[in-house]
């Protein structure tokens, strides 16, 4: 009993240590459990994967650093997998601090894909304003007239890829990799106009709220969290054979260890707490 | 471990905002207040590059006049910063939010109500055991009770007692529920962002992992 | 005239625009594509308020040598400094500017959240009880969601021949509330909306003369 006290009492920072080492001694030593695919990772997936051609898949970085390890894997597992098929990307991201992400992202797979060019395999399309959802309407009328140049200054016009894509008619599913409610904005403006099918990737923080939305299929698919990107990695390697180091799924051995050290915390915590109150 | 100077820069304010852990100290504050500044630095040539040229000097050149009309509306913005002349901004804010408003109202309503409800109709397929299986049609039955005793649960206009109050009940259930999901996720999100710094220091800068 | 004339284009531009959304002709199309290209201009200059805020906080505690001022001196001459190195040397790939961004601004807008992975550690064992019937279910919610969401929970659930149960939960009974709790915030962004337009809803005027 007194062992429980001192423990619900001890200091903070012995948790802090506690937390930091269940976090390291698995990348050290990883299980490498198996990571098991949910239908809305799935359908993303496909959606994806069957992109016509003459269309783009449209890769919204909607977020900034400080959501950085969860959404930037599946902004590049997603850009590998649309490199390795040939499919068509357009890039962008309605917040400013999401562009220079945007950039980092496209030179970390570029590495693995040299030959692909700017204007011919993806185009990188900047900022605009901080209003998102006006940029979203401005897209579904007309992609060259809300962007008239693209990230590095080059008219959109004079670009081969952007030649056939004006507006959503030609973009196969847009993604939204969103830290915050981006993602129901492109359901309201680019799902509800102008009928383009959205996807999202989102932190684990706003999965389940948009659930609602995957059953209406307003959103065609979702990766929720540093698990979504996960599965999309595995889905990845698995159907295209590709070899290349995943961030995400070297994480889930962690995951899996500070979850496990955070429901023993919380039971023990339940059970000073009763033994406390029958005491009372 | 690795040889950029850039790591290791990367590394030091890493360990500038760790320190916080320990106690509030100079170094957190001094990593704190340059983040603000860096990032506010970081948005003007971006916002110059790719907002201002293409969308204002671009267009001013190719002699579409008629932008005129629109940015001198938007200058009218930076009245605020004018006490006596604050008013003027309510202009720019007035177009922004009627316009707005009348963009987001038939959107919304139709995206965010409409199309919820209609995902809430039971249909003669969701309840049919030929075409999906019992665990869904057991699962569309609970979703339905639920999104209706939800919705009691936050009429407000009705008291909640007797029969009202029963399904009002069941409501804050399900709410419970959606709830203990939503912080089981949230856990599972705030865990990731520590994973992703320790991955940065094991792999990016000691390299002891792949 | 300060007040009503703003009132009323907020009015007129609210209504113009929900008839807009009815009418499918190329005109009414064309009509659309203008308003939004002049709210897009039209919201540039507002930035510079933004701007105008934050240098004038620090400024002003520098003048006064109020405490910490040069944790002000290290935010503004980094937004100087960080805008300087933009404008002067170029945004690219590789450039000064972007391995500011990467390895110092990133790493520490990163850090800062990761720490909430720490305190979500230390508040989960000392704050969330079981205190009565709707907390035990949010609880026995959270821990199963938690656990079935990483790979050693699915690898039980898979042993248990229950591998969907979680997805199950979440696509439901969650979805249900969640569902609920989102009809009730669309109504409510509705209502405000108008309000606004109608003129209601004046929190906006805000105090800049009558």
């Amino acid at each position: 009993m007194n062992l429980l006290n001192k423990f619900m009492n001890m200091d903070r920072r012995w948790i802090y240590i506690i937390t930091t080492i269940c976090v390291i001694v698995p990348f050290i030593k990883p299980i490498g459990l198996p990571t098991y695919t949910t239908p809305p990772v799935k359908n993303l997936y496909d959606k994806v994967d069957n992109t016509p051609d003459g269309q783009a898949v449209l890769i919204s970085l909607d977020f900034d650093a400080s959501t950085l390890p969860e959404l930037y894997p599946m902004a590049v597992t997603i850009l590998k997998h649309c490199f390795e098929k040939n499919i068509k990307v357009i890039i962008t991201s309605l917040y400013i601090q999401g562009v220079g992400i945007a950039q980092i992202a496209l030179e970390d797979v570029k590495r693995e894909f040299p030959d692909k060019k700017e204007g011919i395999d993806y185009t990188f399309l900047p900022f605009v304003i901080p209003q998102l959802s006006l940029v979203i309407l401005g897209m579904g009328e007309d992609i060259h007239k809300t962007f008239p140049k693209d990230y590095y200054g080059t008219s959109i016009d004079s670009l081969p890829m952007m030649k056939e894509i004006r507006n959503f008619d030609q973009i196969s599913v847009a993604i939204s990799l969103a830290a915050g409610a981006v993602s129901r904005s492109w359901i309201t403006y680019a799902n509800q106009r102008y009928g383009a099918s959205v996807a999202a990737g989102v932190t684990a923080v706003m999965a389940a709220e948009n659930y609602p939305f995957l059953q209406t299929k307003q959103l065609i698919g979702m990766l929720g969290g540093l698990k979504g990107a996960a599965e999309y990695e595995t889905l990845v390697e698995k159907k295209l054979n590709i070899k290349t180091r995943k961030a995400a799924c070297i994480g889930m051995d962690a995951q899996s260890a500070v979850h496990i050290m955070m429901i023993v915390f919380i039971i023990l915590g339940n059970i000073a707490y009763f033994v406390a109150r029958r005491k009372k | 471990m690795s040889h950029d100077p850039w790591i290791w820069i990367a590394v030091f304010f890493t360990f500038c905002i760790f320190s916080f852990l320990y106690k509030d100290n100079p170094f957190y504050r001094f990593a704190e207040h340059l983040l603000i500044g860096v990032a506010l630095g970081y948005q003007l040539p971006i916002f110059w590059k790719n907002v201002v040229g293409p969308k204002v000097i671009l267009p001013l050149q190719n002699h579409e006049y008629w932008l005129i009309i629109p940015l001198c509306l938007g200058f009218l913005w930076l009245a605020r910063l004018i006490p006596k002349y604050a008013w003027l901004s309510r202009w720019p804010m007035a177009f922004s939010l009627g316009t707005g408003a009348g963009i987001a109202i038939p959107l919304s309503l139709q995206a965010s109500v409409f199309r919820q409800m209609q995902g809430t109709m039971l249909t003669k397929a969701m309840l049919s055991p030929s075409i999906t299986p019992v665990i869904h049609i057991i699962g569309n039955i609970v979703m339905f009770v639920g999104v209706i005793t939800t919705l009691i649960y936050f009429y407000f206009s009705v008291k909640h007692v007797g029969a009202v109050g029963k399904v009002a009940r069941v409501g804050i259930w399900y709410i419970m529920l959606a709830f203990g999901a939503t912080f089981g996720y949230t856990v599972m999100a705030r865990v990731s962002l520590l994973i992703g710094r320790f991955q940065f220091l094991l792999h990016d800068w000691l390299g002891v992992i792949d | 005239m300060r007040r009503t004339g703003p009132l009323k284009l907020c009015l007129i531009g609210g209504i113009v625009m929900i008839i807009q959304f009815f009418i499918p002709h190329k005109f009414s199309k064309n009509f659309f594509d203008g308003i939004v290209s002049w709210l897009i201009v039209s919201a540039i200059p507002a930035l510079v308020i933004g701007y105008y805020s934050i240098s004038h906080l620090h400024l002003n505690k520098i003048k006064r040598k109020k405490e910490g001022f040069g944790y002000s001196i290290v935010t503004l001459s980094s937004i100087v400094i960080m805008a300087f190195i933009g404008f002067m040397w170029g945004i690219e790939e590789n450039s000064l500017f972007m391995k500011i961004y990467q390895h110092i601004q990133m790493t520490m807008q990163a850090t800062m959240f990761s720490l909430l992975g720490f305190y979500m550690a230390s508040a989960a064992f000392r704050s969330f009880k079981a205190r009565t019937p709707e907390a035990t279910l949010l609880l026995v919610v959270a821990l199963v969601v938690m656990f079935g969401r990483v790979p050693i929970g699915e690898s039980v659930f898979v042993k248990l021949r229950l591998p969907n149960l979680i997805e199950w939960i979440l696509m439901y009974p969650n979805m249900a509330a969640q569902r609920g709790i989102g009809l009730g915030v669309g109504l409510g962004m509705m209502a405000t909306s108008l309000k606004i337009m109608l003129g209601i809803e004046r929190g906006w005027l805000g105090g800049t003369g009558k």
